[in-house]
Parts: structure tokens; C-alpha cells; sequence
């Protein structure tokens, strides 16, 4: 490599100080060697396309003309957003409605499993394994395929609902009930965040059990007060982390659409309506002002979410924050 | 006894999550009648015609797309891997000027969804004839050589962290340069650390379906997630035994990496929180 050659040798070999300072030298040539395929990659891979979407966002581009013939039209595409696409409040809708219903149900699922598989018996492993594949498998267009499936008119929920004489709907073709179906996929793969969970569950300290049976507390009380707030980190941890996921939910609502976000945008996520912007209506002006959007409101629930757990996380006296 | 209980009450979650697998093996093999009259999860004939059927349904084949994929998310694993752990032997061993600033927007990047750098990128990307040009996978690969999934660069920082300092001032004493020191000590050692970049690499690249719907135009170059969203397009009775016999195929490689990775899959999201 170059360091040779850009690095002076040392003058004075006896003395210490200047090999230092080449010593310095070379390690800070090093840094910026090893580092320079992540730099490249932050300036043209994420720098500068942040900074053509943010421009593009106040241009009425579309991919069928040369980018330098974009029009400025100012904040326009901002002001249609907010004020005159219903379809825009509609995919935010969704989008809320499933981050809110489904990230709760997740953790409940995931910390109520946690709990049944936090002790040392023969198969512990196993169980976790399997409850964990949902996870690896369940983000992929095939397993959305399936679920589809799975909830259409002649699918297996049907089925087992006709087992208790009940007539099911084409639950993934009515607009009241695609959403959910889509919830319950996310819900199914609540192994990745129950993995940490136990990993949580495992570091409590088990003389503060010890120490609440011998005050005679109840199992209730035990959980509400020693799991919870010893276990507050990795909820909160959880809580960020399926929260920002759950706002990027694409491929199922693609699947169970055909990339529509139908029926009756019922499935309209996010994500979804702005691919369709940028890729189907080929208007990507408007795209971009939505991807920034989206951009500033993850930002803005992450920051909220860090506030808040103030509040109600709690961390060891001897750990940091 | 709580116990009998709490295996029972495991047992039944356990049936119910694996259900909609197993059904899918079944119906992956069942007739177009069977699968619109038999409730059942084991077929009363099976019927392998539909992986055939799958299989050469479209005009380009499904080996095609699935040695697509393979090779999408081989080269995947090689780039990220490898950028990678050079960003974080920088980041997490080096000292040099504006590390924490650095620093500080990788960690930034970490939460940047990717939705909202897809139009730019495709716009940039098209410009640079790489869109459906001959090496279509130009877009996906790019990215993945340049560390830009700042999740493995973390990863690998952290565990880079556990390495004892008084190795590499060992090393610095005999003489060694920090290329030296990569090469023979963090290298070696980072081992744990690069597995478990490789295979999430892998599963994620596998299962990754956005950016791939975005970038490849061309039949030909379709990777098997796109491919089976065709199956919905043509979502005719008669066509839902092969699509599920595709689907299926196409998760095998990410089970049996479960099966073979499975306690080192589970210990690599308690380190680092990493998404399955």
C-alpha cells in the first residue's frame, strides 16, 4: 500500500519521540485506509442520494425525463401530502394502526413465551429454536404466499374455523379484516425479540426472587415488581427496535395485495404507497418528499420513544446508560 | 404440579406456530382438487407434478432464479463481510482523527431505513447504466462492497471490543503496523464475529424481496422472491400447488442454515439485537 511511501521514516532512530508521532502518523494513514470503502459508501451510496431525494422532493421528477429538466415546484409536493391526497392520510392510517396494534401484541407474545421457557429443563433448547424459525422465515415473499393462503376463502384458518361449525370470510379479501391478517404474521414471528427476552430474563438476579418468597410475595407481585423493571432495558431495547421495523412493513402487504395495497387500501403500508408513487405512478418528486417525511417521523418516534423511556426504564445502578 | 402444565401450554403454542409450515408442506403436494376439498395436512395423493409444474412455469426456469439468488447472496456475504470488518477494525482498533465522528454516523446510519434512499439510488444507479444493464445485480452488490449495512459493522466493532488491547500493544512493540496487527491478530480473532455476519448476510439477502423487486427488470435476472410474486399475478386454482412448491424450495436454504447455525443464530441476536 501506500503507507510506506507516504509515511517519512524516522530521522532520529534513537530518539523516542519522533517514531511516535510516525508511529501516530501511520496509524491515523491506517484509520482512513481501512475505512475508505465504508466512506465511499456513506458519500455515494447514502450521502449524496439523501441529498438528490431531498432536492427531488421540491421537483415534480418522473424517471421518464433527464433529471436536469425536473421542474422546481417549490413545496408543493409537501403541500398535496398534508392537504389534498386521501390516499397519503389513508397509508398513514394503516401504517399506525399496524405499528400499534402489532408491536405490542409481538412483545406480549414474546415476553409470555420468554417467561414459560425461562427455566432449566431437558428440550429448552429445542423449543427456543423452533420458536425462533418464524422469525428467519417469516419476512420472505414465500411465507407471505402462505399466509395469504392461509386466510383466503378456502385456506386452513376456514377450515378449522368450520371445525366449530363457524363460516369463515375470505378474511384477506375483506377490507375490515386484511390488515389483520397481516398483524397476525408479524405477531407469529415474535422468536427474535422472546430470544432476547430470555437473554434478559437470565441476567435477573435470582436472590431478589429468593428474597421476595421469603416476604411471601405472590408469583403476580414477583413479576410486577423485580421481572418488569429489571427487565425494562430489553423492552425498551424490543420497543425501539420492533417499533422502527414495524413502520417498514413491505413485502407482506406487496403479497397479500399484488402490490396494490388493496383491498380498498386497507393494506396501503407506508412503504407500500411510496414504491407506487416513486415506481408505478412514476412520480418520484413526490416519492422523495414522502420518504423524507417518513424519514423526520422515525427520527422524531425514536427520539420520543428514548425520552419516555426515562420514565420507565430502569437501569442498574452499576450499569450505564 | 406446574410443571405438566407449563410443557403442555408450550406444546400447544409450539403446534400452533409450526402449523402454517407443516400446511404448507402438505399443500405443496395435494392435487388442485385436494387442496380446495381435503382440510387435512397430509395429502391422500401426492402429487410432486407441482414442483415440476413450478418449477418450468414461467418462460424463464426456476433453477434460473433460484442460482440467481445464490449468486446475489453469495456475493452478498463476500462484500459485506469483508467491508465490513475493515470498517470495523478502523472504527473499533484504530486511532486516527474524527474516529468518534465517524463514529458517531455509522451509528447514525444504523436506524436509516432503507425505503427512504431507494429512489435516489435507482435513479443514480439507472444513470450509471446498471439498471437492467449487463451485470444486473450491479445495484444490489454495490452497496453491500462499500459497508453500508452499518448492523454488521457494529457487530463486528463490538466484538472487536472484547479483544484484549494488550495484544495489538504487543504487537506494537515488536515493530508491527497496523496492517501487520489486522492481518495476524484481529483477523484471526474476529472469526466469531464474520460467521455470524456471513449467515445473517445470507438469510436477509435470501429473503430480501424490496430492493430486488426495484432493481431487476428482466425476467431472466429475477431472484426467486420476485419470481414468486408472478404466481400471484396468475393466481388461478390450478396454480397454487406449484406456487407452493416453489415457495417451499425457496426457504429450504434458509432452513437448513437453521438447522446448522441454529444455537449461533440465536446467540448472534442476543450479542447484538440483530433481526432475524
Amino acid at each position: 500500500m501506500t503507507a510506506s511511501t507516504l509515511t517519512p521514516a524516522p530521522v532520529a532512530p534513537a530518539a523516542p519521540q519522533p517514531g511516535r508521532r510516525a508511529r501516530r502518523r501511520r496509524e491515523n494513514l491506517a484509520g482512513y485506509v481501512f475505512l475508505s470503502p465504508w466512506l465511499l459508501g456513506l458519500l455515494g451510496i447514502t450521502a449524496v442520494p439523501m441529498l438528490i431525494s431531498l432536492y427531488l422532493s421540491f421537483t415534480d421528477y418522473s424517471p421518464l425525463i433527464p433529471l436536469t429538466e425536473a421542474n422546481w415546484i417549490g413545496l408543493d409536493n409537501y403541500r398535496r401530502m398534508f392537504t389534498a391526497d386521501q390516499s397519503y392520510w389513508h397509508a398513514v392510517q394503516v401504517t399506525v394502526t399496524f405499528a400499534v396494534v402489532a408491536v405490542p401484541l409481538k412483545l406480549a407474545c414474546a415476553l409470555a413465551v420468554a417467561l414459560l421457557l425461562n427455566r432449566t429443563m431437558r428440550g429448552i433448547s429445542v423449543f427456543r429454536g423452533l420458536f425462533y424459525l418464524p422469525s428467519l422465515l417469516g419476512g420472505s415473499v414465500a411465507l407471505a404466499i402462505v399466509w395469504v393462503s392461509m386466510f383466503n376463502r378456502d385456506g386452513a384458518f376456514n377450515s378449522f374455523l368450520a371445525l366449530f361449525g363457524i363460516e369463515g370470510l375470505p378474511w384477506v379479501n375483506d377490507p375490515d379484516w386484511a390488515l389483520s391478517t397481516l398483524i397476525l404474521l408479524a405477531v407469529w414471528q415474535f422468536g427474535a425479540p422472546m430470544v432476547i427476552f430470555l437473554a434478559g430474563l437470565k441476567q435477573v438476579p435470582s436472590e431478589l426472587y429468593e428474597a421476595a418468597s421469603v416476604d411471601g410475595a405472590s408469583p403476580w407481585r414477583k413479576f410486577v415488581h423485580i421481572t418488569l423493571p429489571m427487565l425494562s432495558p430489553v423492552i425498551f431495547f424490543n420497543l425501539v427496535l420492533e417499533t422502527i421495523n414495524g413502520f417498514q412493513g413491505f413485502t407482506a402487504a406487496f403479497v397479500l395485495s399484488n402490490g396494490t395495497g388493496g383491498p380498498v387500501d386497507s393494506t396501503l403500508m407506508y412503504t407500500l404507497n411510496l414504491w407506487i408513487a416513486g415506481f408505478v405512478d412514476l412520480n418520484m418528486g413526490y416519492a422523495s418528499a414522502m420518504a423524507w417525511v417518513f424519514l423526520i417521523v422515525i427520527g422524531a418516534i425514536t427520539v420520543l420513544l428514548f425520552n419516555t423511556g426515562r420514565f420507565w426504564v430502569h437501569y442498574s445502578d452499576n450499569e450505564e446508560r | 404440579m406446574r410443571f405438566p402444565f407449563r410443557l403442555l401450554a408450550l406444546l400447544l403454542i409450539l403446534a400452533v406456530v409450526l402449523y402454517p409450515l407443516v400446511w404448507m408442506v402438505g399443500t405443496s403436494l395435494k392435487s388442485p382438487q385436494e387442496i380446495v376439498n381435503n382440510i387435512g395436512l397430509v395429502p391422500r395423493e401426492f402429487t410432486p407434478s407441482n414442483f415440476s409444474e413450478g418449477w418450468t412455469k414461467f418462460d424463464v426456469s426456476f433453477g434460473r432464479f433460484f442460482l440467481n439468488s445464490a449468486l446475489v447472496s453469495l456475493l452478498t456475504v463476500a462484500g459485506n463481510t469483508i467491508s465490513c470488518l475493515l470498517a470495523a477494525y478502523a472504527l473499533g482498533r484504530l486511532r486516527f482523527r474524527l474516529r468518534g465522528f465517524w463514529f458517531a454516523l455509522m451509528i447514525g446510519t444504523l436506524l436509516l431505513p432503507g425505503h427512504v434512499l431507494i429512489i435516489p439510488q435507482y435513479i443514480l444507479f439507472r444513470s450509471l447504466g446498471w439498471v437492467g444493464g449487463d451485470w444486473p445485480y450491479l445495484p444490489l452488490l454495490v452497496p453491500q462492497f462499500l459497508a453500508t449495512e452499518a448492523f454488521f459493522v457494529f457487530l463486528i466493532v463490538q466484538f472487536m471490543r472484547g479483544i484484549p488491547r494488550e495484544l495489538d500493544e504487543a504487537a506494537v512493540i515488536d515493530g508491527a503496523s497496523p496492517y501487520s496487527i489486522f492481518r495476524h491478530v484481529i483477523l484471526p480473532l474476529s472469526r466469531p464475529a464474520l460467521v455470524t455476519t456471513a449467515i445473517f448476510s445470507f438469510i436477509w439477502t435470501w429473503n430480501d424481496f424490496f430492493r430486488q423487486l426495484v432493481f431487476l427488470s428482466e425476467l431472466k435476472d429475477y431472484t426467486a422472491p420476485v419470481a414468486l410474486t408472478l404466481f400471484i399475478d396468475s393466481s388461478s386454482e390450478s396454480a397454487v400447488g406449484p406456487m407452493f412448491a416453489m415457495s417451499l424450495l425457496s426457504l429450504i436454504p434458509v432452513f437448513l442454515f437453521f438447522v446448522a447455525f441454529q444455537r449461533l443464530l440465536v446467540e448472534g441476536i442476543n450479542t447484538s439485537g440483530l433481526k432475524g
